[in-house]
Parts: structure tokens; C-alpha cells; sequence
């Protein structure tokens, strides 16, 4: 069974979903990646939510649009047809290095899930279980597959001082297929197969 | 000499949109070998419809491009400026095109060139040869597989690594289990043994450029490439990392002399977007492979 997650997301379905489980996005979510994070951090958590004058029209729709909302390791291939942006590959990109800055995200802005590959570590899983927020893993490599699901580049911000890869796309998509590998109530298939592989290889390298 | 910038436009485009037949037919295989329904089956599915959609429509197998490396072969009298010319520009125009992401940003500022223009930007490696011929060979190598390849000075105490082959398959497996799932698994590896630590990852890479299935004419080496792979796969990583029988596809390794007192091993991982095509120049007869 496929899970239908539509934006904004609320606590039940999140709280309904277990490791395994299949789901598919529609709504409107955002790309971001380490120039994001990094800002998202030092402008709005670390301000207490009072970033300076310029940046706080791009924060309050932020805001609006993240409480329920989802995020996306992802630097896409773009092109622009006629004036109008298009999303022609954009598969996720490794989530890992967005660990640090992801807790206090998901909590400042109450994301309930944040997309990419590879998974994460301890401090996401927590804000998941405290939120109510899940991890999902979409494949990565499959970058024409989940751009044909991007079905309007609504907005894009931050274009020019972080480049195509790492500016905040604002994209509507429609049934972004994913897996949860984190789940709300703690369990990370990341940090099993992680433990299960670790034991094989002590074996294969005993004496 | 000819200018061949068109010839190259078309090297990278079939090269970033057509995934080779030997990675397909391997990719398959894994399907059939993944429990019925699986996350593994599931995500090997994805991969496949994917490769199918991104030949048909002529985009990206995978939106991080990578470091575009160009291996050229090139008969004497030929100049390597102008050849390096001619692939800067079709580097551009790709990006233009949009089978390649603008992927080369300053190592401090972060700023992105915009056209994959940079220093030592892209990789080429110039190579002359008595054939009467250019080939060239290009592997778009993305970032997140890049990150887990690892280099091992041997001996190394903790995994109780000597300088042999046995020391090479503990290295080899330990670069797996510390990558789990995070190089877009299944993939390739290239293991390269000897040499300095420069030269030594640029030749792991070289390996990879070899079909899958092309064992080392050296019985103990392809061996223990077997070994390497079948081990790797009893790790239970499987794709991307979801838990499976498939974590790589293959395994190749070659090795170089080295200095007495250094032992090298480099473990290059190539993800399962394994991109990697060539180009003959022949008269005026331009073919792709």
C-alpha cells in the first residue's frame, strides 16, 4: 500500500507511518541543501526567529509554507523554457551533511518531512520522534523520474548568491514517490542495516 | 587537426543520458535477486524506469553530473591545448543544454562558475598512442559516490591490514561497510594497488572504465576481485542502503609499482548511475561506444 501525503502534512498521518512503508507527495515543498540549511540556521533559528529586515519577506513565507511542510536534498538540472523555469533531473542528494542544522529546522519551522538519500543520525531521528516528522528516502541517481513529478517551478529564491544547485526551489509536485527510513516512534532502517552489516564484517575480517 | 566540440557535446550527452548496457543488464539481474515487494526491489525498479525515461527523453540519468574526467588518446602530431580547448567549450555548451548541472563552485566562496568551468575543471588526462585515432573515454563520477571513496596506507593495525592481499580485501571491505548506502549502492568498485597517493586514486578510477564481468589477467587479482565482490554483497547493505543481496556490482582492481617503503590501496566507488562512455575519431568517421 502506498501512503498519500498531501502538503500541509498533519501530525496523524506522520504519526501512521512506519519504517518500509511506500508513500507519494503532492503540494508544494522546497529544495534545500547546504547553503540553505546553513542560512536557515544562522538567519532564523540562532535570531530567535528575528532575522535582519532583508531577509525576513523570504522567512515569513517560509514560515507559512514549511509549518506541515517538507524539505528536499536536492540540486537540480534546470532549464528555462520562454521565461519559464523547468526541473529536468532532480534526484535527492546526501542528506547526512545537513545533520547538524535538520533538528533545528524541523522544530523552528514544524517541518513533518524532509527528503533526500543516505539517511541521517540521532539528532534528526529525535526532532522526529519530538515533532512528529519522518525521513523518507527517495532513490538517488533517478533524476528524470522525480523531475516528470515536479509539475511547476512556482518560485525559486536565493538563485544568485547560492547557485542553481543550492538556491531554495519552490516546486509543486505531484505523487514524489519516497520510503520512510525514519519513522516518528524512533526506528531508523539506517541505523539497523548499519548495525546488521557492521557484525558481517567483524565476521569476514575475524582472525 | 579537426575540431571536434559537436563530437564531444554528443560524448556528454550520451554519456549523462543513456546508461551503458552492462550496468542495465547488472541492475536487472540485482531486481531478480531482491525479495518480491521489497524497499531493494522497489528502489531497483525506480533505477530501471528511470534509466528507460532518461535515454527516451534525452536528460539526466542523475541530476549531480559529476566531475566530468576525460581520458584522451590521441595519435602524434595532434595538440593537446586545442583538444583541451575543444572539450572546455562542449563542457559549456552541455550546460547550456542542460545535460550537465553547472557543477563547479570556488573551494572557499562556494561561488558557481555557471558553465563547469574552474580550475582543473573538468578532469582531462591526455595520453598519446601509436594508434591512428582519437578516443576518448568520459565518466561523469557525482559527488555523493566520490565522498566514499577511501585510501588505505598499509599496514594498518586496527584492521589488522598487511601489505598483501589479504590486507588489500580487509581494506576493500571495510571502504563498503563505512559506505553503507551513501554512494547511491549498487555500485562499482575500482581498487587500485601501489603507486602514490595521487596516482594511485587516478588508476582505481581508470578501473572502472572496464566492462563489468573484465577479471585481471592476473589469476590471484581476479580472484580476489570475486572475493571482494561476493563479500561485499554478504555485507547486506543492499541498494541504497535499504538491507539486500545487491550492494555491489563489481569489483576491479589492477595494481602499480610502488615505492618500498608505501603500500597504497584505493578504493574508488562508482554509484549505480555508473556513466561512463567513449568516443572514436577515425578520418572523419566520429563513433560512440
Amino acid at each position: 500500500m502506498i501512503h498519500k501525503l498531501t502538503v500541509p502534512i498533519p501530525d496523524e498521518a506522520i504519526r501512521a507511518l512506519h519504517v518500509g512503508d511506500q508513500v507519494e507527495i503532492s503540494g508544494v515543498i522546497f529544495t534545500a541543501r547546504d547553503a540553505a540549511h546553513k542560512y536557515m540556521v544562522e538567519q532564523f533559528v540562532k535570531t530567535g526567529g528575528n532575522p535582519p529586515q532583508a531577509e525576513t519577506a523570504l522567512y515569513e513565507m517560509l514560515q507559512e509554507k514549511l509549518d506541515g511542510g517538507v524539505i528536499y536534498h536536492c540540486g537540480p538540472v534546470v532549464a528555462k523554457d520562454d521565461g519559464v523555469w523547468r526541473f529536468v533531473a532532480a534526484g535527492p542528494t546526501t542528506s547526512i551533511r545537513e545533520e547538524v542544522y535538520q533538528d533545528l529546522v524541523i522544530e523552528h519551522f514544524n517541518l513533518k518531512a524532509v527528503i533526500g538519500k543516505g539517511g541521517m543520525g540521532p539528532r534528526t531521528l529525535a526532532a522526529c520522534q519530538t515533532i512528529a516528522a519522518v525521513y523518507l528516502h527517495a532513490v538517488g541517481g533517478a533524476g528524470t523520474l522525480i523531475a516528470e513529478r515536479v509539475v511547476e517551478v512556482e518560485d525559486v529564491h536565493k538563485l544568485k548568491e547560492f547557485g542553481v544547485p543550492e538556491a531554495f526551489w519552490q516546486i509543486r509536485v505531484e505523487g514524489f514517490p519516497a520510503v520512510v527510513t525514519m519513522d516518528s516512534h524512533g526506528k531508523s532502517i539506517h541505523a539497523d542495516v548499519a548495525v546488521q552489516s557492521e557484525a558481517k564484517f567483524r565476521e569476514l575480517v575475524a582472525a | 587537426m579537426r575540431d571536434l566540440t559537436d563530437a564531444f557535446v554528443e560524448l556528454i550527452r550520451r554519456t549523462s543520458t543513456d546508461l551503458p548496457a552492462d550496468m542495465e543488464q547488472a541492475l536487472r539481474a540485482a531486481r531478480e535477486r531482491e525479495a518480491a515487494g521489497s524497499a531493494a526491489q522497489g528502489a531497483l525498479d525506480t533505477m530501471l524506469v528511470n534509466t528507460e525515461m532518461s535515454r527516451a527523453k534525452s536528460r539526466p540519468i542523475c541530476q549531480d553530473t559529476g566531475t566530468p574526467i576525460f581520458e584522451v588518446h590521441y595519435p602524434v602530431g595532434w595538440s593537446t591545448r586545442q583538444l583541451a580547448a575543444q572539450i572546455k567549450q562542449a563542457v559549456a555548451i552541455a550546460t547550456e543544454k542542460s545535460y550537465l548541472r553547472p557543477n563547479a563552485v570556488d573551494a572557499i566562496s562556494g561561488d558557481n562558475s555557471g558553465d563547469n568551468s574552474g580550475v582543473e575543471f573538468p578532469t582531462i588526462h591526455f595520453h598519446e598512442w601509436d594508434e591512428d585515432a582519437v578516443k576518448v573515454d568520459l565518466m561523469l563520477k557525482g559527488g555523493g559516490c566520490e565522498n566514499v571513496g577511501a585510501q588505505y596506507s598499509l599496514p594498518n593495525a586496527q584492521l589488522k591490514a598487511g601489505r598483501d592481499l589479504e590486507g588489500v580485501r580487509r581494506a576493500a571491505l571495510d571502504a563498503v561497510v563505512k559506505a553503507q548506502g551513501q554512494g547511491c549502492a549498487p555500485g562499482v568498485l575500482g581498487i587500485a594497488v601501489g603507486g602514490d597517493r595521487g596516482a594511485s586514486y587516478a588508476f582505481s578510477k581508470q578501473q572502472l572504465f572496464r566492462p563489468l564481468g573484465d577479471r585481471n589477467p592476473h589469476p590471484e587479482l581476479a580472484a580476489l576481485e570475486e572475493t571482494i565482490k561476493a563479500q561485499a554483497n554478504e555485507l547486506g547493505i543492499g541498494p541504497m542502503g535499504f538491507g539486500g543481496q545487491t550492494t555491489v556490482l563489481d569489483v576491479q582492481m589492477d595494481t602499480m609499482h610502488r615505492l618500498p617503503a608505501s603500500f597504497f590501496v584505493s578504493v574508488s566507488y562508482m554509484c549505480w548511475a555508473n556513466r561512463r562512455r567513449s568516443m572514436t575519431v577515425r578520418g572523419d568517421d566520429v563513433t560512440y561506444q
